[in-house]
C-alpha cells in the first residue's frame, strides 16, 4: 500500500493539488478543512467543559449540603440521570425530543445541543468527583467554619471548595480529556468536528489509513496538551507548605 | 411545552420486530468484549508487571495509545483495517465485536493491574515458599483474590461497555439504538423511539449498577 499524504493538498471541489497546500480566495483543501474541524471539536469541548464545572460543581455542593435532605435526593437524582443513559442516546434526546416538547429550540443549532448534552453528561461525573473532593476533608474543617460564624455559602466559598477543588485536580484532568474524546460522538449529529470530517473525507477520497492517522494523532495532541495545562494548574495553585494531597490519602 | 406521544407506538411489534433483535446484538457484543476484554486485559496486565522491558514495553504503548484516542475512532479504525489485512470485507457486527474485545483489553487491562497490586507481596512469596511456578501462583493464588477486590469496578466497567455498545452507531451495525431509530424511522416516530431507548438503556444500566453496588457490600462485608 502506497501512502498518498498528498491528498490533503487537494481541493476540495475539484481534487486538484493546491501548491502551498492552503486553498485561497474562499476555495479550502483538505487540510484547510482538517484544521477547521480541529476547531471545531475544541470549540464542542471547551464549551461542553465550562458547562459541565458549573452544573457539576452546583450539583456536587448540593449533595454534601447539611439538613436538606431535597437537595441531597435532586443532585442524586441528577448524577444517576446523565450516567444512565448512553451519550449518544442523550445527544438524540436534545437533537429530536427535546425540540419537540419546546418548540422554541427548533432553530437551536446542532452544535449548541451537542454542547449542552456532552456539558451535563460529563456534569455527573465532575459532580460525583466534587461530591467526593469535600466529604474527603476533614469534618473539622466545616465545624470551624461554622464556628466562626459563616454563613453555609461561606463556609464552602472560603474553606470547603478551595480545599476540595485542588484534591480533584487529577480526576478532572482526565475528565477533561474524556471530553474532548467523547466530542467525537457529535458525528452522529453532523457537527463538522474531526471524526465527522474522518468519515466524510475517508468516504469521499478513499484515503482512509491517512486520513484516521492524522485525525488520530491531533486527538492525541490535544489530549497531551489537556494533560500538560492542567498538571501547570496544579502546580500554580497548590498552597505553598501543604503537601500533595494524593500522598496524604486524601485527608 | 406540547409532548403529545403516541402511545400506540409502544407496541408487541415494536419490541419482537426491532428491539429484541438490536438488543440481543447489544448483550452479545457486551458479554464478549468483556469476557475477551477481561482475558486479554489479565495478559496485558501481567505483560506490564512482568518487569521484563519487552513485555513491558509495547504492553504499555497499547494501553496508553487505546487509551487517548476515542471509541468512535477505534471503531472506525478497525472497520477499515480488518478488511483490509484478512483482505475480504467483515460485516459491522462481527467488526464490533474485534474493536471491542481489543479496546476494552485495554481498559480492564488498568483495573487487573491495580487488583494484583493490591495483592500483598507475601502472598506470592510464600506461593514460592510452597514450590509453585510462576503460572500455578497466578492462578491459584494471585488472580483469584486480584479478580474478587476487583469485581466491582470490573461490573462497573462493564455497564459502562453496555453503554457505549451505542457507538457502533458509527458503522451501521444493529444495535439495541439501531432498533429503535430504525422502528422510528419507519413509523415516522422518533420522538416516541428515542425516548423510549433512553429509558430502556436507563432501566438496564441504572438496575446493573444498582446490583454492582450490593456485591460491593457483600464483598466489603466477608472481607
Amino acid at each position: 500500500m502506497a501512502w498518498d499524504w498528498q491528498m490533503f493538498c487537494e481541493d476540495t471541489l475539484e481534487r486538484t493539488a493546491v501548491p502551498g497546500c492552503f486553498g485561497k480566495d474562499g476555495d479550502i483543501t483538505y487540510l484547510d478543512w482538517m484544521l477547521s474541524a480541529w476547531g471545531w471539536t475544541v470549540s464542542v469541548s471547551l464549551l461542553a467543559l465550562l458547562l459541565a464545572l458549573a452544573s457539576g460543581m452546583i450539583v456536587g455542593v448540593l449533595r454534601t449540603l447539611p439538613n436538606n435532605p431535597w437537595a441531597v435526593r435532586f443532585g442524586n437524582a441528577w448524577v444517576e440521570f446523565f450516567r444512565n443513559i448512553p451519550l449518544l442516546v442523550q445527544i438524540f434526546l436534545w437533537y429530536h425530543v427535546i425540540p419537540a416538547i419546546f418548540p422554541a429550540l427548533k432553530s437551536v443549532s446542532g452544535f449548541i445541543l451537542v454542547v449542552l448534552a456532552l456539558g451535563f453528561f460529563t456534569s455527573a461525573r465532575i459532580a460525583e468527583q466534587v461530591r467526593s473532593g469535600i466529604e474527603a476533608l476533614p469534618r473539622g474543617q466545616r465545624h470551624a467554619a461554622m464556628a466562626m460564624g459563616f454563613t453555609t455559602w461561606q463556609v464552602y466559598r472560603y474553606v470547603l471548595l478551595p480545599n476540595a477543588l485542588r484534591i480533584i485536580i487529577p480526576p478532572l484532568t482526565s475528565e477533561t480529556m474524556n471530553i474532548f474524546k467523547n466530542s467525537s460522538v457529535a458525528f452522529a449529529v453532523s457537527v463538522a468536528e474531526l471524526t465527522m470530517y474522518a468519515m466524510q473525507v475517508q468516504e469521499e477520497t478513499g484515503r482512509g489509513v491517512e486520513v484516521y492517522l492524522a485525525v488520530t494523532g491531533l486527538y492525541i495532541i490535544s489530549a497531551f496538551a489537556i494533560n500538560r495545562i492542567m498538571a501547570w494548574v496544579e502546580k500554580r495553585s497548590r498552597v505553598p507548605g501543604l503537601a500533595a494531597p494524593s500522598a496524604a490519602g486524601g485527608h | 411545552m406540547n409532548l403529545a406521544l403516541d402511545w400506540s407506538f409502544y407496541n408487541w411489534d415494536l419490541i419482537s420486530n426491532f428491539v429484541l433483535k438490536g438488543l440481543g446484538f447489544s448483550l452479545v457484543l457486551t458479554l464478549i468484549a468483556t469476557v475477551g476484554g477481561i482475558f486479554f486485559g489479565t495478559l496485558l496486565a501481567l505483560m506490564r508487571l512482568s518487569g521484563q522491558k519487552w513485555l513491558d514495553l509495547p504492553a504499555t504503548i497499547y494501553v496508553n495509545g487505546m487509551r487517548s484516542i476515542p471509541l468512535v475512532m477505534v471503531i472506525l479504525w478497525f472497520f477499515l483495517l480488518v478488511p483490509m489485512i484478512i483482505g475480504r470485507p467483515i460485516g459491522a457486527e462481527i467488526s464490533a465485536i474485534i474493536t471491542f474485545t481489543a479496546f476494552e483489553a485495554a481498559y480492564f487491562s488498568e483495573i487487573m493491574r491495580a487488583g494484583i497490586q493490591s495483592i500483598p507481596r507475601g502472598q506470592v512469596f510464600a506461593g514460592q515458599a510452597l514450590g509453585m511456578s510462576y503460572g500455578q501462583n497466578m492462578r491459584l493464588v494471585v488472580l483469584p483474590q486480584a479478580f474478587r477486590n476487583m469485581l466491582p469496578v470490573l461490573l462497573t466497567q462493564t455497564i459502562i461497555l453496555f453503554q457505549d455498545t451505542s457507538l457502533v452507531y458509527a458503522i451501521g451495525a444493529y444495535d439495541m439504538l439501531k432498533g429503535f431509530e430504525v422502528a422510528g424511522k419507519n413509523y415516522g416516530r422518533p420522538v416516541e423511539a428515542y425516548l423510549a431507548a433512553a429509558v430502556l438503556y436507563f432501566v438496564m444500566c441504572y438496575g446493573l449498577s444498582w446490583i454492582v453496588k450490593r456485591i460491593h457490600k457483600k464483598i466489603a462485608i466477608i472481607r
